[in-house]
């Protein structure tokens, strides 16, 4: 039993949104003592005001409303890709170069051209290296961006905006904890496999359009398994509907935040990964893996013998962009295993403190959240980084012949253990 | 979809050198295949006619970059047959002890070259990590780590440092323990690795013989040569090893090729110790070649990717007056179309990443 940190994402951002709008209604003052017309417009903004002359509060305004969402969104994205995306491109390469007996990216902030860091005799690579991602974006987005002479130039600008988006829009229903999240959908789980399925349309697109054999092939590859394994994974959560009743993320980590079994002082979570769903969390795993095109499975992009497979005629940030939302699917996938198997934000250790009367939660649900998705990160990196890649012909078996009959084997499992009662229906 | 030609090379990830491997494809299935070479032609033969028999030595280096003492090793027999002089004995043991020490390290580079190939990135950073202790002893011994130039016309450039025989001893111990747990657990005992590797790009030993397939890629296929045992040469008469052949069913595939050369590292590691112990302790290791001769010599010898050939003619004068070099993979390059054919797309990278292709040697 935990609380989030964040209680309500929306009433953060409202806060915030007042407090930018009672700035600018003061600067709205200002300019009005001198241009006397914007006065109606500060008195508008002004909440005293409104409370005099009894109209609706300003937080109900939908001008106020709309600037609210728009800044929820924005945190969201922020949050995704500025923090979790750097973090996780950043765990990734350090935890494979310790792999390889190597100490990977170690560029520090005394890289940085400007005062107080550039002093001499500083030292450059004796940091963690975080900031190397950022220097490879910043590399990426100084270079030029090629278009092949033959590609079909709408297309293969559209897929790269394309993958962004629709990768961007699975942070729409996924929540980070119960009170950090932009939407509560009631099919939010539906939303995400929806549109984390556009991604590999965007590949076909872009491995037809660029005009080039590696990526034509690559796209092809990339639609194949998309039939491969986007099957296996609904049917998968099908079976866990059967428990849930519900395809609400909010409400599968609630149902998961109690005591199954007690073994002395240790209470075993009621986690699905618990129940008789744990063939379902293993085939749902290797399907999520390749659905973010990982090691055993990147053949979409399998650089031994595709050059970069579909990525291959990008350049500059469009390249960053394709390759570092892998990283950003990754999360998104690793997360949605959490929620659905992991007990989601659920923890044990609860310690609120009072800061003034307002309780603070010394470990939030959000940092139960991020500790299972990089955790859950980890040992797909660690497999990734550990085994060979897979053939085309060997993925689509292992899809179709397995994964397949044990994701239709998981949905018998689940009907069977409700029908006799072997897993009480949170 | 109708097939079309795919160009694998002259730039791209899975040629380990500038060549071209052009496969046609029908869907993912290969159904034909043109290697195309030559982009590293430097007329090796004819650059040679103009060099002193001395001098070659530094070109024959550079044949192939990763192997360059059998290289050298090879052309230094041939002129020494020809001048119809003997390395002593000491020399013949130590040029045995670089020839293994320079196989081990090129097949580590084989190694690290096929796990990036089927998408191991690891397996390049550990089998580089071990190939710098026989770099580190390679240039002990010869001072450099590339291109040594270690092997003359009549023994070896230098002695043997003081105290190689424990370095080499330490260093071998610790390969073979690291050969036993990471390799093989990351390579032979992984289940993907199989599934890449097992049944892809068989060829018979029939086919294989008459393309002109030597040396590990043979042995692959249950064909029994090493010309260190069949035409020994140096002193590998008097050492006691097996050459790595390939006894089960499914001879001939990539995973087959994969455990002769990877058992060739054990091999060669048993080779240099045995060396080390029966070699003479002291000694002249070096005999004065004369400038000019006149004749025909003839070597071959186990190179690691094959049998490696040189037949020198001398003409009376300083400088050879023809030289033919018969390099290994280029006969094996022209055998890879019957193992490609019928392969997936993917496998063409597991099938030439195996045959251990180095483009210096195959161009000349």
């Amino acid at each position: 039993m935990s609380a989030p940190l964040v209680p309500n994402l929306f009433n953060v951002c409202e806060v915030l949104t007042l407090a930018i709008v009672w700035i600018v209604d003061q600067i709205l003052y200002g300019l009005a003592s001198v241009i006397p017309p914007l006065t109606g417009l500060a008195q508008w903004f002004d909440p005293a005001y409104r409370d005099r002359l009894h109209l609706t509060p300003l937080a109900s305004e939908p001008l106020i409303i709309v600037i609210t969402w728009l800044i929820a969104v924005t945190v969201i994205v922020i949050w995704a890709t500025l923090f979790n995306l750097l973090t996780m491109m950043w765990v990734e390469r350090k935890f494979y170069s310790r792999l390889q007996d190597r100490y990977g990216i170690m560029i520090s902030i005394w890289s940085l051209p400007f005062w107080p860091f550039n002093r001499t005799r500083r030292p450059t690579h004796r940091g963690t290296g975080y900031l190397q991602n950022i220097a490879d974006g910043v590399k990426l987005l100084q270079k030029e961006n090629i278009t092949p002479r033959n590609a079909d130039s709408a297309m293969f600008h559209i897929s790269p905006v394309l993958i962004a988006s629709s990768t961007l829009m699975i942070f729409a229903a996924l929540p980070w904890s119960s009170g950090f999240y932009v939407a509560n959908l009631d099919l939010g789980i539906l939303f995400i496999f929806a549109a984390f399925s556009l991604a590999p349309l965007g590949i076909l697109i872009s491995g037809w359009s660029a005009n080039n054999k590696y990526t034509l092939v690559g796209g092809l590859r990339a639609a194949a398994m998309l039939m491969a394994y986007a099957i296996p994974m609904i049917l998968c959560v099908i079976a866990l509907v059967f428990y849930t009743g519900s395809l609400n993320p909010l409400t599968i980590v609630q149902q998961q935040d109690r005591t199954l079994v007690s073994l002395g002082p240790i209470g075993i979570p009621a986690w699905y990964i618990f129940s008789p769903q744990i063939l379902g969390f293993i085939v749902f795993s290797v399907s999520m893996m390749a659905e973010m095109e990982r090691v055993p499975f990147d053949i979409p992009e399998a650089e031994g013998e595709l050059v970069e497979g579909w990525t291959t005629e990008y350049s500059g940030m469009r390249f960053g962009l394709v390759f570092g939302f892998k990283w950003l699917r990754m999360i998104a996938g690793a997360a949605l295993i959490t929620i659905l198997y992991l007990g989601g934000w659920s923890g044990p250790v609860f310690t609120t403190l009072y800061v003034g009367g307002v309780p603070v939660p010394i470990v939030p649900e959000e940092a139960w959240f991020l500790l299972k998705v990089y955790l859950v990160s980890l040992v797909f990196i660690w497999i990734s980084w550990s085994v060979p890649r897979v053939r085309i012909d060997q993925i689509l078996n292992i899809g179709w012949r397995k994964l397949i009959p044990y994701s239709l084997a998981t949905i018998l499992i689940a009907a069977g253990s409700i029908a006799w009662g072997v897993w009480a229906v949170g | 979809m109708p097939e079309f030609w795919i160009n694998m090379g002259p730039q791209h990830p899975m040629t380990h050198g500038l060549w071209n491997m052009k496969v046609k494809v029908d869907g993912e299935t290969v159904t034909d295949a043109k290697p195309e070479i030559g982009y590293l032609h430097r007329g090796y033969e004819k650059i040679m006619e103009v060099r002193e028999f001395q001098k070659n030595v530094v070109l024959t280096d550079r044949l192939c970059y990763v192997s360059s003492i059998t290289w050298s090793h090879a052309y230094c027999l041939a002129v020494e047959k020809m001048m119809g002089i003997e390395t002593p004995e000491r020399g013949q043991w130590i040029r045995v002890v670089s020839l293994e020490l320079q196989r081990v390290a090129s097949h580590l580079m084989w190694l690290a070259a096929y796990g990036p190939d089927l998408g191991l990135l690891t397996g390049l950073l550990w089998a580089l990590r071990e190939r710098e202790l026989f770099l580190d002893l390679i240039q002990l011994m010869s001072g450099a780590r590339m291109n040594q130039n270690y092997p003359r016309v009549g023994g070896v450039r230098n002695d043997l440092p003081d105290n190689f025989e424990a370095m080499c001893r330490r260093s071998i111990e610790h390969f073979l323990e690291k050969v036993d747990n990471e390799y093989q657990r990351v390579f032979q005992e992984s289940k993907v690795f199989r599934m890449r590797t097992e049944g892809v790009g068989r060829i018979s030993a029939a086919d294989a013989i008459n393309w002109g397939v030597t040396g590990p890629n043979l042995r692959a296929c249950g064909v029994d040569v090493d010309l260190r045992r069949l035409d020994p040469y140096e002193t590998y008469e008097e050492i006691d090893f097996e050459p790595q052949v390939w006894h089960d069913g499914g001879a001939g595939d990539s995973y087959a090729r994969f455990i002769c050369r990877f058992n060739e590292l054990r091999e060669s590691c048993q080779i240099i110790l045995q060396a080390l112990e029966k070699m003479p302790k002291s000694g002249p290791y070096r005999v004065k070649a004369p400038r000019r001769a006149e004749g025909e010599g003839y070597a071959k010898t186990e190179d690691s990717r094959g049998e490696a050939l040189f037949y020198v003619i001398g003409d009376g004068d300083d400088r050879p007056y023809r030289v033919k070099i018969r390099s290994p993979v280029f006969c094996t390059m022209a055998a890879t179309p019957l193992m490609l054919r019928g392969n997936k797309l993917a496998d063409s990278v597991a099938i030439l990443g195996s045959v251990d292709v180095c483009v210096g040697e195959m161009d000349k």
